[in-house]
């Protein structure tokens, strides 16, 4: 028998490991790929530099706006396109965070922030956790309402009219106070269309099936057109406030067919193991069906909210000035003439921040209930 | 008993969304609207908040704009003080309802008078503060001054509007050949121009303002003078009201009396004292007009001095010194060829 001659340790060809190797795995494994790579390759050639250039190294980084001018008339004299003029948005932030809200009565706005940043610190901690916390939450929604409202003659806290309320401060209101208020109304909307009672099943179904055969925007000119004619004349409803009912009532019908998806996946084994431990209908539904139904549709929910969240930007068809109809403001004003793209950009980048931010807490949420797991 | 509770439930939910409705407070049926505007301490004014030049937002949170300008020359003459006034920004759609529900008093937003909207919608108007209509935008470095250098020009314009009919009737009036370039949207025709494949782009001339201002060189075009179609833009309120509408009008033809009479908000203190009957009595001299209006004597002489007449407020928005750089044109006063006409105070 020959001598076992020691096998040399040989590593991988070169070609199979390290960035060669990855590149060969993931882009050029086959001939589409190679096709397909080179070609988004040549995508990213052709738009990256130019945007790049304009974005950033053509671009004017100031916080006035006669900068700008300049590097426009400079760039006109040598026949260039000019590059972006961020000095928008920095000028023009106080307008875009606020809006039109009295300048001094901005702190009102900050502590109203300052209130949800300790609630929520506390929420971060378990020990804080508990029957009080969520009450502070609850409050705290009319409580920064009347905060930012203020009173008529008051010294302390003077009347802000509505109408003020704009810019991103108005865009949070309408996405917070519409999801919160149109929980309870979906959840409600989803018992009742589950209902045996034929008169709260019909109207439950009626509801739903009519506001989600009309669009958002229909709903919003209702509140802001029509409902105000119909109404009897002593009537008046505030135009935020009218955005505010367009909205709740809108997601709440959407909100009840999630709700209604999660009712539907709880076996009926759960409904009756509940009531041989003798609880009674309202404590199943609270303490065993929803809690249930609830955590397999947080996905489905939150995409809604993120999807009403961004849909607020509609309000400015019935002349709010949220975030985006700040944005256009802004356009109008002679000083940032032509800007739309920089304006536009940043906005759009404002609503990607909370959405994603929105949808990492639900991760979060959803890693923590185990949901998908359990 | 599940269902009981459900009931309960739903009727508790119904009955918050009434009481929200109800949050607002009762508010006036038919009054008077110069009673109710000095009740409440500010007069409430609907306005655009993105029309370049006409009305927009400072970084301040603060409006400005031509038509704002009115609003608060308006808020000067019945408080004394330009500040007592809140703003409604509205939208096209919902400029009228506001009025008729009385959530605002006075709109001053590019609104065109007709005869539609001054009798079957509802509202009444006041004088012509700007003279809009179709106009034309040529590049500076054509040389073009009037319609009449257009000869065998290149027009784009939007397909299917009455700016198209408009034009060949104002080209065959004046017998001059032109080529139409049309286009299917506003956009479209507005972006051809830019990119050089027309000599000229017409729509109304509020619109070519807005269209120049997000123009990548707003400098290098300018607007003729001409203008071929007509639509007046002015103020409006809820029909009916005559004391009110005697106000708004007032205000208007005030602020162009003092432009011919070259009063301004820095001279206006030394013409306080003018040999000129007309001139003392529009600035305080004459008490029976503004009693019977329920203003203060001095009403034209705030809102002069902390606003500013007509010409000066069509300066500061749309004047030389802005980016409009628009002409006067047949927004100048009638004794400089324009038509902006003011009956006499007297």
């Amino acid at each position: 028998m020959p001598p076992a001659v020691p096998a040399e340790i040989l590593l991988p060809p070169r070609t199979q490991i390290g960035p060669i190797g990855w590149l060969r795995a993931n882009l050029f494994s086959t001939w589409y790929n190679v096709l397909i790579t080179l070609l988004i390759l040549w995508l990213l050639a052709t738009v990256i530099p130019p945007m790049a250039r304009w974005m950033i190294f053509d671009a004017t980084w100031a916080t006035t706006h006669e900068p700008c001018a300049r590097a426009r008339e400079a760039a006109q004299a040598i026949g260039v396109r000019p590059g972006a003029c961020w000095a928008v948005i920095p000028a023009n932030f106080r307008l875009f965070m606020v809006g039109t809200y009295p300048v001094g009565q901005a702190h009102r706005i900050g502590a109203a922030l300052a209130l949800v940043v300790l609630l929520g610190t506390l929420t971060a901690f378990r020990r804080f956790r508990g029957r009080a916390l969520v009450a502070a939450w609850v409050l705290s929604f009319p409580a920064i309402l009347v905060l930012l409202h203020g009173f008529q003659g008051s010294a302390i806290l003077p009347l802000v009219e509505t109408t003020k309320w704009s810019g991103l401060t108005l865009t949070f209101l309408l996405a917070i106070v519409a999801i919160v208020a149109s929980f309870p109304l979906g959840v409600l909307l989803a018992l009742g269309r589950r209902s045996s009672l034929p008169v709260v099943r019909l109207l439950s179904t009626v509801y739903i099936e009519t506001v989600r055969g009309v669009p958002l925007i229909t709903i919003l000119f209702m509140s802001s057109v029509m409902f105000p004619l119909l109404m009897p004349g002593g009537l008046r409803v505030d135009k935020v406030v009218r955005a505010m009912l367009a909205l709740i009532l809108f997601s709440a019908a959407y909100l009840a067919e999630n709700v209604r998806g999660g009712l539907q996946a709880i076996p009926q084994g759960q409904y009756d193991a509940a009531r041989a431990l003798g609880l009674g209908n309202a404590l199943t539904m609270g303490l065993i069906i929803l809690p249930q139904a609830l955590r397999a549709v947080i996905p489905p929910i939150v995409g809604q909210f993120i999807g009403l969240f961004k849909d607020t930007s509609l309000v400015a068809v019935i002349g709010l000035l949220d975030l985006f109809a700040i944005g256009q403001s802004i356009l109008s004003n002679p000083n940032w003439l032509g800007l739309r793209t920089e304006v536009y950009i940043f906005v759009a980048l404002v609503y990607w921040v909370f959405s994603y931010s929105m949808s990492m807490a639900s991760r979060r949420l959803e890693r923590r209930l185990g949901v998908g797991v359990r | 008993m599940r269902q009981r509770r459900l009931l309960r439930g739903l009727a508790t939910a119904l009955l918050a969304v009434v009481g929200l409705l109800a949050w607002s407070g009762p508010g006036e049926a038919q009054v008077n609207i110069l009673d109710k505007v000095k009740k409440r301490g500010k007069l409430i004014c609907a306005v655009n908040a993105k029309l370049p030049g006409f009305g927009y937002l400072t970084p301040q949170g603060r409006y400005e704009g031509f038509d704002v300008d009115f609003c608060r020359a308006l808020a000067a003459a019945i408080f004394s003080d330009s500040g007592r006034l809140e703003f409604v920004p509205t939208t096209a759609k919902e400029r009228f309802t506001v009025l008729q529900t009385g959530e605002a008093d006075v709109l001053f937003r590019n609104t065109t008078w007709t005869i539609s909207r001054d009798t079957s919608v509802g509202l009444d108007f006041g004088p012509t503060t700007f003279y809009d209509g179709q106009g034309m935008m040529v590049t500076k470095k054509s040389g073009i001054k009037k319609l009449e250098d257009m000869k065998n020009a290149s027009i784009c314009v939007q397909t299917g509007t009455t700016t198209e009919l408009n034009l060949a009737d104002q080209f065959r009036k004046r017998g001059v050949p032109y080529k139409a370039v049309v286009f299917e949207d506003a956009d479209a025709t507005a972006g051809a121009y830019e990119q050089g494949r027309c000599d000229g782009f017409t729509t109304d001339i509020s619109g070519l303002i807005s269209r120049k201002s997000i123009m990548k060189d707003p400098g290098a075009h300018v607007i003729l003078p001409q203008v071929m179609s007509k639509e007046p833009l002015g103020p409006a309120w809820a029909h009916g009201d005559n004391n009110w509408g005697d106000v708004v009008k007032w205000l208007v033809y005030g602020l162009v009396i003092a432009e011919e009479f070259g009063i301004t908000s820095k001279n206006v203190d030394e013409h306080v004292n003018s040999k000129e009957p007309e001139i003392a009595r529009m600035l305080g001299g004459d008490k029976e007009a503004p009693k019977a209006m329920g203003l203060d004597p001095k009403w034209l002489y705030n809102a002069i001095k902390q606003v500013g007449n007509y010409g000066e407020i069509f300066a500061r928005h749309l004047g030389p010194g802005t980016p409009f750089s628009l002409e006067r044109g047949v927004n100048d006063l009638w004794t400089k060829g324009g038509l902006i006409y003011a009956p006499p105070i007297r």
